[in-house]
């Protein structure tokens, strides 16, 4: 018999400073308007929680880029969750669409983290309901693999490969007073209470 | 929020402010093309009603049906029950066809309470309104209509706000879910009715009374006038329609007295002429059909609370935030 | 006959003693009594009482079988240690003739556990229209002497009136269920704050009240005896013990339930509390214990109600009102009038035995534990504490508000005229009784 010995948890570590972040989100969206030649049509939707600042930093870039205002909203995918049963019922977050709606429009979907996509493809459900969209597009400032759906992201800020036993944090300073991306053993936050009270956020595992 | 939602007194001030601020997101959806969300698919909600009421069960069923419920109306007229068939087998036949909530009105108070607490069925219990106890989700869509025009936003109470019950408060329960749930929200409700439709005890209530409308109405915020039947003069409740309708009926020069912000509410349905004249009923600051309308919503909030999370055998089951700590399956 | 040595008992709570039964009667009592008995009990730290008497039994028999018979009724007075109950007269059909309650009566008599006095009924089928003939249930082989309409109020002030009257003839007395029919029209639980909140339909005490001042006058105006019946409020015992203090021949009982429980206990819109008159609030019940303790209120009498499963299990307002309480009704009274201080075990013999056998004018029950006297006994062990388990009730029903609920005390044997209806707690095999 082998006693098992359980790894030390690795406290989290930097990967994207402030700065990062900000150049990221500049590359990005330079990007959209590329590729939706000068971004006419687009409607950005940030998908509850982060995703909704970093569409409106994303936002606040287009319009320095374009000139322009890009219609914004937000997004709560709560009620198309493919894993309400397994928790209590949650407090819904606000959806907000721009008055000129999504039908016909290019429809950029703006997330934190992309993980197994059962995120995305819970938002792809609530915007079928909303309208019809000319297409629908996804950026993200960090793509950290393991893909459960068949899903991919059109704006990537950071490909971060990272094992299972990770958990990826987004921090920002809209929500938690500091701009950083830090990777670290689930287990860690998991395990460690003192750990979690020195964190004001929580890390980002598979939804 | 607990498993059932029998009595406006089992909801916390948290509690309530939950339902009426996903309530508020749930009122978005009336203005979409497709009014509808895949929350509750594969959910069974009975609506069992013992008595008519063609408002409350159409509302509840919109409600389940904008959630994707499976939607079975079971209505005690033309049914088993009619024929004797007890609560209990009722109830054990819903649980044998796998319900996983009933809406139930019954003319019998304590019915909701009696199903909760029997082990006829495990599915939540949602009141639709017991005899002469309590309609919890009518008290639920009044404090919305009441928040949306006297404090509106997301998180925000009933503080300070004075509201006015008029009429039939013996007979009522809508006067007493209410009185819980307005008083849960922080605000002050007075009763005005003639002495012998008041309940004994009333004095116990969290509440202020009165027997005078016309001075009250200057301090009210909200005006809430409750349906008289008519059969009550025939108990001598009081002594004519005419009688009633002068001292305790609203009409347009009683309104006049009320602060120019104030609303004019009524659960319906209305007997016009009697408690409330057609000009008051008829003027933009009577709530009555933007109060049905919010009455879909409240209930798509409350079912979504109760069905739309894991369903625990017992306990309470605490709102999570979409972004809590999730672990991995 | 089967004589019995019970060892070290305290009769009516006193010094130990031995008492020696046999022959029907109370042969010896002493220390150390040195005789021979078939059966000899050691009654250490236990009381001896008289047989008890229950003024308001419902034995339902005949008519509802289901909820009860006349055998496991009086089973079940035997269990809770009495020797004689009055059997309400509200059965199908009712007890309005001779012919019926001689019925009831003589399956008592068969039965051998319990004396079963039936009580008939004022009026004809309990109509309130029409007196029963009162006169031929009196010469009947019952020799019926309480008459009730229980259930229903006699509320007609002539009909009250004559029927005091007219029981004078054989020292017979009116049992009042005191209820204004008016006031309590959809009446579903006690009137007050809980039924405000509750939602329910009121019975105010001031219909009780009401019947019961018109009946004091009127049967001091007619000079006749009244028996109230489960008086349930602190106004009525005020009445009564103005009565009294006049001199009125006015008697009155309380239920074991009414001296406990309140109307607190409906919230929990459980049927098993619903009785009628129904429980009351926390300050009637405080007069209630008063009034029994000084005396205004005569006696404790069950009104044991039994009802099958399917009338409690239901919602409130279709289930049948009512309550068991042979098999408590000691337990009950130990925990509020003994273990409070109100009564001692001689105050507990006068108000469940001497004085009901008295209004109901026994002359074989209720007598003193003394040489001579006949062996109607009940040996109580006062320091037993249990959960109280309906499973082992001997009453065919189980609608006992005290499921569950830690009572003390336990009935250990219970004597018949010196038979032992039930001996170790257990009830005694039929074929050793008769």
């Amino acid at each position: 018999m082998t006693t098992h010995q359980e790894p030390t948890p690795r406290p989290p570590h930097q990967v994207l400073d402030g700065t990062d972040i900000a150049r990221v989100i500049t590359r990005i969206a330079h990007e959209i308007v590329e590729r939706a030649k000068g971004a006419e049509d687009v409607v950005l939707l940030g998908i509850h929680t982060r995703g909704v600042h970093l569409a409106r930093r994303l936002h606040g870039r287009l319009a320095q880029i374009t000139g322009r205002e890009i219609p914004l909203g937000t997004l709560d995918i709560t009620m198309y969750r493919d894993d309400l049963r397994l928790k209590p019922a949650r407090a819904l977050e606000h959806t907000e669409i721009p008055p000129g709606g999504i039908d016909g429009k290019l429809v950029v979907l703006v997330d934190d983290v992309l993980f197994s996509g059962r995120t995305i493809r819970a938002a792809l459900d609530a915007l079928n309901d909303i309208g019809r969209p000319r297409a629908v597009q996804l950026a993200v400032l960090v793509d950290r693999g393991h893909r459960e759906l068949p899903i991919r992201a059109d704006y990537v800020g950071k490909n971060l490969p990272t094992s299972l036993r990770e958990a990826v944090q987004v921090r920002l300073s809209d929500a938690d007073g500091v701009d950083a991306v830090l990777v670290g053993d689930r287990d860690y936050a998991a395990r460690s209470s003192q750990a979690l009270a020195s964190q004001p956020t929580e890390p980002h595992l598979p939804e | 929020m607990k498993r059932h939602l029998v009595s406006a007194a089992d909801l916390s001030r948290d509690d309530a402010l939950l339902v009426l601020d996903t309530a508020e997101e749930l009122a978005q959806l009336s203005g979409r093309a497709v009014k509808k969300l895949p929350t509750l698919r594969g959910r069974t909600v009975v609506n069992l009603f013992f008595e008519d009421s063609t408002r409350t069960k159409t509302s509840f069923e919109v409600a389940e049906k904008r959630l994707s419920a499976d939607v079975i109306n079971f209505s005690a007229k033309g049914s088993s029950v009619s024929k004797g068939e007890s609560l209990k087998d009722t109830a054990l036949t819903l649980q044998a066809m796998g319900a996983d909530a009933v809406v139930i009105r019954h003319h019998a108070s304590g019915a909701p309470a009696r199903l909760a607490q029997s082990d006829w069925l495990h599915g939540s219990v949602i009141n639709a309104g017991d005899g002469t106890h309590e309609h919890p989700t009518q008290a639920l869509l009044d404090a919305f209509t009441m928040r949306r025009h006297l404090n509106p936003g997301s998180g925000k109470d009933l503080a300070g706000r004075r509201v006015t019950i008029v009429g039939d408060i013996l007979h009522s329960r809508v006067a007493r879910s209410n009185v819980h749930l307005l008083t849960t929200l922080g605000a002050q409700v007075t009763f005005v009715a003639p002495p012998t439709l008041l309940p004994i005890g009333i004095e116990q209530w969290p509440c202020e009374i009165s027997y005078d409308l016309d001075s009250v109405l200057p301090k009210t915020d909200a005006l809430m006038m409750l349906r008289v039947q008519r059969e009550r003069m025939n108990a001598a409740f009081f002594p004519t329609e005419r009688e009633y309708s002068r001292r305790y009926g609203l009409d347009g020069v009683r309104m006049a007295q009320l602060p120019e912000h104030a609303i004019v509410m009524h659960p319906g349905p209305m007997v016009r002429g009697m408690e409330i004249t057609a000009e008051v009923a008829d003027s933009p600051r009577c709530t009555v059909v933007e109060q049905v309308a919010n009455g879909v919503s409240v209930r798509m909030a409350v079912l979504y609370l109760l069905l739309g999370g894991a369903v625990f055998a017992d306990g309470p089951t605490e709102p999570a935030r979409t972004d809590s700590v999730e672990t991995a399956q | 006959m089967t004589s019995y040595l019970i060892r070290n008992a305290k009769i009516l709570g006193g010094a130990p003693q031995d008492l020696h039964l046999a022959d029907g009667v109370i042969k010896e009592i002493g220390t150390g009594l040195a005789v021979e008995a078939d059966i000899e009990i050691d009654a250490t730290g236990m009381i001896v009482l008289p047989g008890l008497v229950d003024l308001h039994t419902h034995l339902r028999e005949p008519g509802r079988e289901d909820a009860e018979t006349v055998l496991t009724g009086t089973q079940a007075a035997a269990m809770g240690g009495f020797t004689a109950v009055h059997a309400m007269a509200n059965t199908t059909p009712v007890a309005d003739t001779a012919g019926v309650v001689e019925q009831v009566w003589r399956l008592g008599q068969e039965a051998g556990y319990c004396d079963v006095q039936p009580v008939g009924a004022v009026t004809v089928g309990l109509g309130g229209k029409k007196l029963a003939e009162l006169g031929a249930m009196h010469e009947s082989a019952a020799g019926v002497r309480v008459f009730s309409d229980d259930g229903k109020c006699v509320d007609d002030a002539v009909l009250m009136r004559r029927a005091l009257e007219y029981v004078k003839a054989f020292d017979g007395v009116v049992a009042q269920h005191a209820q204004e029919p008016r006031l309590t029209e959809g009446a579903q639980m006690n009137e007050g704050q809980v039924s405000g909140e509750l939602g329910l339909g009121g019975w105010p005490a001031v219909a009780e009240e009401s019947i019961i001042a018109r009946d004091v006058l009127l049967s001091a105006h007619v000079g006749s005896r009244l028996h109230v019946c489960h008086v349930s409020t602190a106004g009525s015992v005020e009445i009564i013990r103005w009565a009294k203090g006049k001199g009125w021949d006015v008697t009155a009982e309380v239920t074991p339930h009414h001296l406990l429980l309140t109307d607190e206990l409906v919230r929990s819109y459980d049927p098993v509390y619903k009785v009628n008159p129904p429980l009351r609030t926390a300050e009637d019940v405080q007069a209630l214990r008063k009034a029994l303790a000084d005396g205004t209120i005569d006696a404790v009498a069950t009104d044991h109600a039994p009802h099958p499963a399917e009338d409690k299990d239901c919602e409130w307002a279709v289930a049948a009102m009512g309550m068991v309480g042979l098999e408590t009704a000691l337990s009950v009274v130990q925990q509020t009038m003994v273990d409070t201080g109100l009564l001692n075990w001689e105050g507990v013999a006068d108000r469940m035995s001497h004085r009901p056998a008295r209004i109901g004018r026994l002359t074989g029950h209720g007598r003193p534990v003394s040489v001579g006297e006949p062996a109607n006994l009940v040996l109580f062990d006062p320091a037993y504490r249990g959960a109280v388990n309906p499973d082992s009730f001997a009453t065919r029903s189980r609608n006992t508000p005290y499921r569950g609920m830690d009572l003390p005390g336990r009935v250990h044997a219970t004597f018949l005229r010196g038979r032992a209806t039930v001996l170790a707690g257990e009830l005694a095999e039929r074929d050793g009784l008769v």
